[in-house]
């Protein structure tokens, strides 16, 4: 063949003219969290303005606070949807990890650690479970976890009625270890004279490492492949499975996390805590940029989608409203959010 | 069971027969020793001998036996539903044969899964390419076969590696970062291929790469299907298009439902008579009867058809040196 012998000849290394036409504010707006930035500033800017509280640092401590105790689970809820699945358990796995350290070390009177152990195997085997049927069966994770949902619930209340008698766990300050075990999950520092979390930090730090995790290792490269087009990765080699199983676990290691930090700040737990919050970490993770259909979003929008709860929540308080409207703005910002993100999405294409 | 069915399979018989038989193979056999000294006289890459293949009661394949060596391209040509699909999932190793022998480089194989067959360099292009739409073409480059530093990815030499091994397939691409289900199908396709080139396969399965493509995108599918081969690769092409099969060919097996209707050498058989056989020649006469029957301006159409028939040489049945091996 007289071609092949001619083609060794490399293109000239040159910037492609067709590449130049595309603005930095459009590639900003290609990105998933897009949208949730700019629906962070305009609610910033709102509650600024009607609730004068709001405008001084320590509220805005509380309003970090709040976006942390949901932020911690947006994060790996945001994984695995864009692993393509849904955790609808992750609400109430937050209070079965709870319950199950502080009941477990309060009747066997054991060192508090020794709870907060068995929670984490309670909460890891959680998310395999849930994982595992769903990989195993193929049945949408949607319904699977929708039944785990139900079970954790059932389980949480009457277990603790069982045992304790009552719709709460004991308080379990007085056990050992207790203390050291508080300043690992719910220490609070103060800087300038503001009170500051150390779930807050956390959160940030869980976020920096998924972000690092998404971008810049493998994992993160099989992730968006099993959530964008399980078969192809199944076809290069990507163990699908495993990696399905791995982000639900993801997420039951995040409600143990979160979980052992509501224990060991109030010392006891509400048996019916939790319910609803699952939907708080979807529309997070979905206000932030991540599809329904999985393959696409980052965990710093889903972060900032927190935040946007984080304010919205605090916001109401500081207004003086009545806090039940939160429900109201929860739904028009998912909508509001579904809509910018597909106006945007629509706008970002077209242009690219 | 299986005899009477392979003859059920064959209804047009009974009135195109006397034609049929009546067909000489225009074309001297060429001996089949001939032919395969194209192969380096070397050990096959891939070959299957006998193989079958059952889905419960459902035969998919039966008695398929092919192979292809380095620097060749076997075409393996049917319509659909003709077994196409389950012939490229033994050999890619996502199923095992229920019976028969599949050998490597001359050694009987039993793979497990796609990654093991990989590993022995058989590569597998699917119809949906195996890439995922919303991701980067570099991640989707080297997805399941990331380059990293230490846990890091090593993202610049794998955009500049995968940039210049497209460059080297003659794919000018605006940017590795763009979204892969941006690009046109064309391009999708040899992305695909140069992956797999870049991964070191040695034989190369295109399930149907020009299937979706237009005139010239298929045009440059198949310059690249000559480049492979001409790399020293094996490639298996499956595709339902003569002719596309026929320039880039050295071999080409015939399926239909589920079995081998013919495996020729290249010196064996035109491009006219693959097209004959693929186009199915016993159907096309029993309709060209069925046309004159019905009279009038049909007739004529019935009877043009007939003379084309006989013009081209072509058949229902395969000739009966058609099996090579």
């Amino acid at each position: 063949m007289a071609q092949t012998a001619e083609a060794p000849v490399a293109p000239p290394p040159r910037l492609d003219e067709r590449i130049s036409r595309k603005s930095p504010l459009a590639r900003f707006l290609a990105r998933p969290e897009a949208g949730a930035i700019a629906g962070a500033i305009i609610i910033y800017i709102f509650f600024f303005i009607v609730a004068t509280p709001f405008r001084y640092a320590a509220s805005f401590s509380s309003v970090l606070y709040v976006t942390s105790t949901y932020g911690l689970m947006a994060t790996p809820v945001a994984l695995l949807m864009i692993g393509g699945e849904f955790d609808l358990s992750a609400g109430v796995a937050v209070t079965s990890s709870a319950l199950c350290a502080s009941l477990f070390s309060y009747e066997f009177t054991t060192n508090a650690w020794v709870g907060v152990l068995v929670a984490l195997g309670l909460s890891l085997l959680i998310g395999f479970l849930n994982g595992w049927i769903v990989v195993k069966t193929g049945i949408p994770s949607f319904l699977v976890t929708l039944g785990t949902f139900f079970m954790l619930q059932g389980i949480n209340i009457a277990l603790t009625q069982t045992i304790t008698n009552q719709v709460a766990s004991p308080d379990i300050s007085t056990l050992q270890g207790f203390n050291s075990a508080r300043e690992v999950f719910s220490a609070s520092f103060t800087i300038d004279g503001v009170n500051i979390r150390t779930s807050v930090i956390y959160w940030i730090a869980f976020v920096i490492i998924a972000t690092w995790i998404l971008l810049r290792t493998r994992i993160g490269n099989w992730i968006f492949s099993v959530g964008g087009h399980a078969p192809s990765a199944r076809a290069v080699g990507v163990p699908v499975g495993r990696m399905k199983i791995g982000l639900f676990m993801a997420v039951g290691l995040m409600a143990w996390f979160t979980g052992m930090h509501t224990l060991f700040l109030f010392n006891t737990i509400q048996s019916s805590e939790g319910v609803g919050n699952e939907f708080v970490y979807i529309i997070a993770a979905v206000v932030g940029g991540c599809l329904l259909t999985g393959g696409y979003g980052s965990a710093v929008g889903a972060a900032i989608g927190a935040l946007i709860f984080g304010m919205v929540n605090q916001g109401i308080i500081y207004a003086g409203w009545n806090p039940d409207w939160f429900q109201f703005f929860v739904g028009v910002l998912l909508l509001g959010a579904i809509l910018l993100n597909t106006f945007i999405r629509r706008r970002a294409e077209a242009a690219a | 069971m299986n005899t009477p069915e392979y003859e059920k399979n064959n209804p047009a018989d009974g009135t195109a027969a006397p034609d049929v038989l009546a067909t000489p193979n225009a074309p001297p056999a060429v001996n089949v020793s001939a032919g395969r000294s194209a192969a380096g006289g070397g050990v096959p890459l891939v070959r299957l001998i006998d193989a079958s293949k059952r889905y419960g009661s459902i035969i998919a394949l039966q008695n398929i036996t092919m192979e292809v060596g380095a620097g060749e391209v076997t075409c393996v040509l049917g319509d659909n539903g003709a077994g196409k699909s389950t012939l490229i999932k033994i050999i890619a190793g996502l199923h095992q044969p229920s019976n028969g022998i599949y050998e490597v480089e001359g050694t009987p194989v039993s793979f497990d899964s796609p990654r093991e067959a990989l590993e022995r360099g058989i590569a597998t292009v699917y119809q949906d390419l195996a890439v995922v739409p919303l991701m980067p073409v570099w991640r989707n480059f080297f997805l399941g076969n990331e380059v990293r530093k230490r846990l890091r990815l090593d993202i610049a030499f794998m955009k500049k590696t995968c940039k210049a091994e497209l460059a080297a397939m003659g794919i000018d691409l605006r940017d590795v970062d763009q979204a892969i289900g941006t690009l046109s199908g064309g391009e999708r396709q040899c992305v695909a291929i140069s992956r797999a080139v870049h991964f070191g396969a040695k034989v190369l399965i295109l399930d149907e790469p020009t299937a979706a493509l237009g005139v010239k995108q298929s045009g440059v599918v198949l310059k690249y299907i000559v480049q492979a081969r001409e790399r020293g690769l094996g490639v298996i092409f499956i595709t339902h298009n003569p002719h596309h099969a026929y320039p880039v060919g050295d071999r080409f097996l015939l399926l239909n439902r589920g079995r081998s209707i013919g495996y020729f050498e290249k010196a064996q058989i035109t491009r006219d008579e693959l097209t004959g056989l693929m186009a199915g020649g016993a159907e096309l006469e029993q309709l060209s009867h069925e046309l004159e029957d019905a009279g009038g301006s049909l007739a004529d159409i019935g009877r043009e058809l007939e003379e084309d028939i006989s013009e081209l040489g072509i058949s229902g049945q395969p000739g009966t040196d058609a099996n090579a091996t």
